[in-house]
Formats: C-alpha cells, sequence, structure tokens
C-alpha cells in the first residue's frame, strides 16, 4: 500500500512524563481498541495481557525527598541495527517482521506457534503469551473492534501501534488520491485517550511532525536523542527504540538505562 | 517364555519380573501422558510459566538431555572419523541413549510449543536468520541419523536377524555407517551450537549475550564443546548405572577409560574456553550494556541465583570433573570415574539452567526486580515422562538386542549356550 | 523450505542453510536408498539368513 520510494516513515512516540499521573486511560483504551483479552482474576500481571503497561518508579528517598513517576510502556518498535530488532531476529516461523517503510515491528497471529523465543528475548517485556483462550463477557463479542482479529490461546501478542488505524488511513488517503498521512490521521488509541495529552504519536522521520521536533532524533547515532531532557529506555543494549520519553527530572533520566553502578538510589518500580 | 528373543550367550531375568520391572515404570510413564494431554487439551496455563518466563523447565530439558545426548555423536566421531576401534564396544550405547535423549527433546518441544498443530511452521515459513530454525532442522535431521544408527541394532534381535532381508540390510547400513556417523558429527555441530546461539545472540539480555565469530556467539561453539565433553560422561554415567542394576560388568576397562580420558581432556579444553568466556563477558560485554557480574547474581533470600551457581558450574562441576578424568590413578578408580563423570554431566545441565532460566530471573529493566519460577507438576511429570520412556526403551532393548558386545565375554554361562 | 514456497528469495542466508539441509538429507535419504535396494538385490541373490555374518 506504500508506494513512496525510499520516503520511509519511522512512526514513534514522545511520552512526557512530566505529564502522566498513571491514570491508566491509556491501558484501557488500548485494550478496547486492539480486542486485548482478560480473565475474571487479572491479579497476577505476569499472567495477564495488557500491551500498554504503567510502571510506577520511585526514587527511593525518604521524605521529604520522595518522588514518584508513572513510566507507559508500550511496544519500543525496537529497530534495532538495520530493522535486526531483537524479537524479529529469533522468530522461526517468521511471525513477527520488522517494516522498513513504516518502522513498525508486526506481530502475525495466525502464523506464530508459540515457542515463545521473541519473549525471551525482549527485554522491555512488551510480548505477553495468551496462556488462556479469550473469554468474552456475554455479549461483549459485539463490541469488539473488527478491525483487529482476536488471537487464541498458544499465540504471543503485542502492540502494534494499532496498525489497523494506519491501514485504515491510508486506504483513506488512498481513495482520496493522496499518498501522505496527515499529523492527525494515524494516531494510536493511547495517544488519543490520554487526558494529560502526555502521549504523542507521529513520524519521527517527518521534520514537521511533534514527535520529531521534540524528541530530535539523531540517525547518525542509532536514533539517540538530541534534546537533553529525552531518554530511551535501555539504551546501551542498542535495541534503537521508537519511544521517547522526557523528563525534567535527573532520576527518571537515569532510571531509564543501566549505569553499571547499581546502588541504593536506583530508582525501583 | 521369550527366550527366543534374548541373544545368544546372556541371561535375563523372568519374564515376570521384567513385566513387573516395566508395569512400576510405566506407571510413571502414563502419569506423565496424563500431564501431557493436560497441557495438550487445557493449554500452557497448566505451567507455571509467565510473561517473564516464557522459557522454563521444558526448555531446560531440551538443553540438557541434547547436551546430555550428545556422546552419540562423539563416540561415532571417535569411531568412525578417528578410527578409536575399541569404541565399538560402547558404541551402540550411546547410539541407544542418544536415540532415547533426542527423542525426548522432540517429545518436550511438541508439549512446549502453544500451538503444536502449527509446529510445522518451523520448516514451511522458515526464518533462516533463528537460532531456534537451526536447531529445529538439525534436530530433526540428526534425530534421522540416530534413527538409522539404532534400527540395525533393532535388526539384530536374534528373530529379526533370521530374516534375510533384514540381515541383509543390517550389513549394508554397517557397511556405510561411518558416512551416517559423519553426517550426524556434522549435523550435531551445528545443533549443539544453535542452541547455545539461542542465548548468545539475544542481545536484550545482558546475562546470556556474548559477541563471538562472524554471526555465531561464543556460546555456539561452548555448547558443541560441553557437548562433546558431557555427553561421553553421561554415557558412561549410564553405562555404570547399568552394571549395578544388572549387576553384571558389560564393558571393559579399557574401553571405559579410553571414553573416559577423552571426555576428560575435552572438558579441559572446554572449562579453559569456559573460563575464558565468562571474564570476558563480566569485564568487558556486560559493562559495555551497563551492567556489573554481581548485578547478575542475587543475594535475596530464597533466591537460587547466588554466586554459588557460578562456582558450581564452573569449579564443582567442571575443573574439579575434568582434572579427575585427566589424571590416569584417578581415572583408573571406578568409584572416583563414577564421581567425576555424574559431576560432569551435572555441570552442563546447570550451565544450560542458567543460561536458560538465570538469563531470563535477571531483571534488564533497572526498575524491574527478579523474577522466580517454579514448575508446576505437569511440568515436572512430563519432564519425568522421557526419562520413565527411556528406562523402558533401555530396558527392552538390554533385554532383547545385543547392545553390549563384551557382555557374553564378561559374563561367561555355566554349561555353555 | 522449497524455491517454490511462499516468502523464498534467493539470498545467501537461504541458500547456505537450506542447501545444507537438503545436502543433509540427500545423503541420508540416498545411503539408505542403496542399503535397502542392495539389501533386497542380495536376498535375492540367497545371502544373509542363519549362515550369514555373526554380530558385530
Amino acid at each position: 500500500m506504500d508506494q513512496q520510494n525510499g520516503n520511509h516513515k519511522k512512526y514513534g512516540m514522545v511520552i512526557d512524563l512530566d505529564k502522566c499521573t498513571g491514570c491508566g486511560a491509556c491501558m484501557v483504551a488500548c485494550m478496547a481498541e486492539n480486542n486485548v483479552p482478560f480473565r475474571e482474576d487479572d491479579t497476577d500481571k505476569l499472567l495477564s495481557v495488557s500491551w500498554m503497561r504503567i510502571y510506577r518508579l520511585g526514587n527511593r528517598k525518604p521524605f521529604p525527598q520522595v518522588e514518584e513517576c508513572y513510566l507507559p510502556r508500550p511496544c519500543q518498535q525496537c529497530e534495532g541495527h538495520a530493522g535486526h530488532s531483537p524479537c524479529v531476529s529469533v522468530c522461526p516461523a517468521t511471525a513477527t517482521d520488522y517494516d522498513m517503510h513504516t518502522g513498525i515491528v508486526s506481530q502475525i497471529s495466525t502464523r506464530c506457534f508459540g515457542c515463545r523465543y521473541c519473549m525471551a528475548a525482549c527485554p522491555y517485556h512488551v510480548r505477553q503469551f495468551n496462556w488462556w483462550d479469550p473469554m468474552w463477557p456475554d455479549g461483549m463479542e459485539r463490541m469488539l473492534n473488527p478491525n483487529v482479529s482476536v488471537r487464541m490461546r498458544g499465540v504471543v501478542e503485542k502492540c502494534s501501534f494499532c496498525f489497523h488505524r494506519y491501514q485504515l488511513a491510508t486506504d483513506k488517503a488512498y481513495l482520496e488520491g493522496r499518498r501522505e498521512l496527515d499529523e492527525g490521521e494515524y494516531q494510536t488509541a493511547c495517544t488519543q485517550a490520554c487526558p494529560a495529552g502526555a502521549i504523542l504519536f507521529g513520524d519521527l522521520n517527518n521534520p514537521a511532525h511533534a514527535v520529531h521536533q521534540i524528541a530530535q532524533p539523531d540517525s547518525a547515532h542509532g536514533g539517540r536523542p538530541r534534546n537533553p531532557k529525552a531518554f530511551r529506555l535501555l539504551e546501551r543494549l542498542g535495541t534503537n527504540p521508537k519511544v521517547y520519553y522526557l523528563s525534567s527530572k535527573e532520576w527518571v533520566r537515569k532510571a531509564g538505562d543501566n549505569q553499571v553502578q547499581r546502588t541504593e538510589q536506583t530508582p525501583k518500580a | 517364555m521369550d527366550s527366543a528373543l534374548i541373544p545368544k550367550g546372556v541371561k535375563r531375568c523372568s519374564i515376570g519380573q521384567f513385566a513387573l520391572w516395566i508395569a512400576v515404570v510405566g506407571a510413571v510413564l502414563l502419569w506423565g501422558v496424563w500431564a501431557m494431554l493436560l497441557c495438550y487439551f487445557k493449554g500452557l496455563n497448566q505451567t507455571n510459566m509467565n510473561n517473564a518466563y516464557g522459557f522454563a523447565l521444558w526448555i531446560w530439558a531440551d538443553l540438557a538431555v541434547i547436551a546430555l545426548g550428545g556422546g552419540a555423536f562423539f563416540t561415532g566421531l571417535l569411531r568412525y572419523i578417528f578410527g578409536k576401534d575399541e569404541l565399538k564396544h560402547i558404541i551402540n550405547y550411546a547410539v541407544l541413549i542418544g536415540f532415547i535423549c533426542y527423542s525426548s527433546a522432540l517429545l518436550i518441544l511438541a508439549i512446549d510449543v502453544g500451538q503444536p498443530l502449527r509446529a510445522w511452521f518451523i520448516f514451511w515459513h522458515a526464518n533462516v536468520h533463528s537460532m531456534l530454525t537451526e536447531v529445529a532442522f538439525c534436530l530433526t535431521l540428526y534425530f534421522g541419523v540416530l534413527t538409522i544408527e539404532y534400527v540395525p541394532l533393532v535388526f539384530e534381535n536374534r528373530q529379526i536377524d533370521r530374516v534375510p532381508f533384514f540381515h541383509n540390510l543390517t550389513h549394508n547400513m554397517h557397511g556405510i555407517m561411518a558416512l551416517f556417523a559423519a553426517t550426524g558429527a556434522f549435523l550435531s555441530f551445528f545443533h549443539q551450537g544453535s542452541l547455545g546461539g539461542v542465548s548468545g545472540v539475544l542481545y536484550g539480555r545482558p546475562f546470556g549475550f556474548r559477541t563471538g565469530l562472524l554471526i555465531w556467539p561464543w556460546t555456539f561453539f561452548l555448547y558443541t564443546w560441553s557437548a562433546a565433553a558431557a555427553g561421553p560422561c553421561f554415557t558412561l554415567f549410564i553405562t555404570r548405572i547399568t552394571e549395578m542394576a544388572t549387576g553384571k560388568k558389560l564393558v571393559k576397562d579399557n574401553v571405559v577409560e579410553l571414553l573416559a580420558k577423552i571426555a576428560g581432556w575435552m572438558l579441559s579444553t572446554y572449562i579453559v574456553a569456559k573460563i575464558i568466556d565468562t571474564v570476558y563477558w563480566a569485564a568487558v560485554t556486560a559493562p559495555a550494556m551497563g551492567l556489573t557480574l554481581m548485578d547478575f547474581y542475587s543475594n535475596n533470600p530464597g533466591s537460587v541465583y547466588g554466586l554459588w551457581i557460578l562456582i558450581a558450574e564452573v569449579v564443582v562441576c567442571g575443573v574439579l570433573p575434568a582434572v579427575m578424568l585427566v589424571a590416569p590413578r584417578i581415572r583408573s578408580n571406578p568409584g572416583l570415574r563414577f564421581i567425576a563423570v555424574t559431576l560432569a554431566a551435572i555441570g552442563v545441565c546447570l550451565n544450560r539452567w542458567v543460561m536458560v532460566l538465570q538469563m531470563q530471573a535477571a531483571p534488564v529493566l533497572p526498575f524491574e526486580g527478579w523474577f522466580t519460577y517454579m514448575p508446576s507438576w505437569q511440568e515436572i511429570a512430563t519432564t519425568i515422562l522421557p526419562v520413565a520412556y527411556g528406562v523402558i526403551l533401555i530396558s527392552l532393548s538390554y533385554r532383547y538386542l545385543p547392545i553390549f558386545p563384551q557382555e557374553p565375554e564378561l559374563n561367561p554361562i555355566e554349561g555353555g549356550k | 523450505m522449497f524455491p517454490f514456497s511462499f516468502e523464498w528469495v534467493w539470498d545467501m542466508g537461504r541458500m547456505v542453510f537450506m542447501g545444507g539441509v537438503w545436502y543433509a538429507l540427500g545423503i541420508l535419504g540416498m545411503g539408505m536408498t542403496y542399503c535397502v535396494i542392495k539389501a533386497v538385490y542380495d536376498t535375492a541373490q540367497g545371502k544373509g539368513g542363519e549362515h550369514g555374518h555373526g554380530h558385530h
């Protein structure tokens, strides 16, 4: 569908942690948009599926220096080096792939046979497994999003940056005789749901988009942000993720990566 | 009652005793089958795996059992390619153990995947850059080699051998066995190695990640080397257990000591390489990813991942058995030799454990903590299932097939025949 | 898996990997075919049976 030659997009996010209140609207919107399954008792967070997950970080200082920060974590859509995301290279059935045109890591539920190697590969724990079949309360099947396939048990799933919305937007643009999408035409559910406007979504390669202007990714250095307030999780690993976080607090920026010296003050979730 | 099936020149227990033995082991097997059916029909929620432990007991069991089954390829290599002819007296058993190990691995893999009916996708939609694809292909092919190596043994059963076709087939297969052994060694090099590559390529997991040579992380070579070292040790271990269970000497000392000596030198060279790799990883690779050695070892109470596990794997179950097997005076002492091969087998199991389980237990995100895991009874039962199956197959093979060529000579029966 | 499969591309990785797979399969297949055919031939010639070779 995407006809641009060499005009590759790199869809990414900038999440302003100074604005995030930890309300969870992004998680709920994501679950509704993407038909994410749930169980009656979802207290075990290691067994539940939640494409967007909010972590609560603390600076581990005593009152009155105690501070807290909420960090929403979608799939980081890692590019790795030249498209070799940690999870993409390891999938034995090519059920996940890095799309050079959009920068999004796809997940093909009908091809995945559930070996879970990608889950072992992902350092961010964004990949979750369907340990059970989805069970929708009576009548809820009619509320499911028809644009997103429902997954059965035994396959891995993860955030797709609402790729179905990209497909709908490009279809619409094509019908209108356009190839380019406006910034507002393709937005993820979590971005739109955030009441604080903490999440911004757009094309990191497009100088007109907000995410590019704020993060200022340096493509000559693995996409590292030039903005001193911006950071990415686990920058040192070389995963080259597309989710940039903003914070005015240094302890939060430090919390994003391992610093060789873990101390008593290393932030804990 | 079944004496016509028992090989010439050897004695076996009564069929009643044998049936009782099979029934007892069979009960354990059925317990495992029940757990397997639960996993198939109810799904993987029957396990204690979770989103932090995508790989757990089963994957460890796969890796361990394949490493321990490395005796088959290595003994075959030594006998057919390097001409160590004395090993022909133990190679049958090595092949049988290998066959059991690899069929167990395939069985556990079939239960472990979330969608077993789609397992063929790994062949049809193969991603040639994934280490697991390499594993699947080579494992399947090598299992074919092991079948080819085991089938002549089965055909050597007294009654089957009387059929001219099977006798000729066995003879012809033995004639070109070197070709199969060479192919098996080639395939083993790659799948043993790519099992090491499974952890080594994960640049998102500093505990497992290694730099390496071209596309192969150092763990690739370390795993092949440790399988070649510990596989024969496991063969010797099982041989000794079988001798203890049957009350007979089955293989002459010179054969055992030759294999033990070679295994000892393989183990010694492996442990030197392993120590160098560990030091480099701790001093260079991991700090480049922001972590020190002690970040991977937990002092949390109740955690199994203290530094002791590294010492156990490398020193107690690595350096110690290597030294014991290389030293002639210790190697020729049956009791000490048995301890040494046991430690070596445990060492390789520990290595596979830490590269799968500890890798997932250790936190990567700075604000995460350690993850814990304890297998469910279904996982344990399905892991014991192949052990029970192996015991049954060894029992049947020992009873009806001429597995040990030196057995009649070492255990002469009074009154001939 | 095969050149006519969906997603097959003639890139170096695939040629090396699948080439190795088919090579190993070929050796095993041809070896076994040889053994079976020769066994059939030998049996027809009257070799084998009780008076044949002993155990290895």
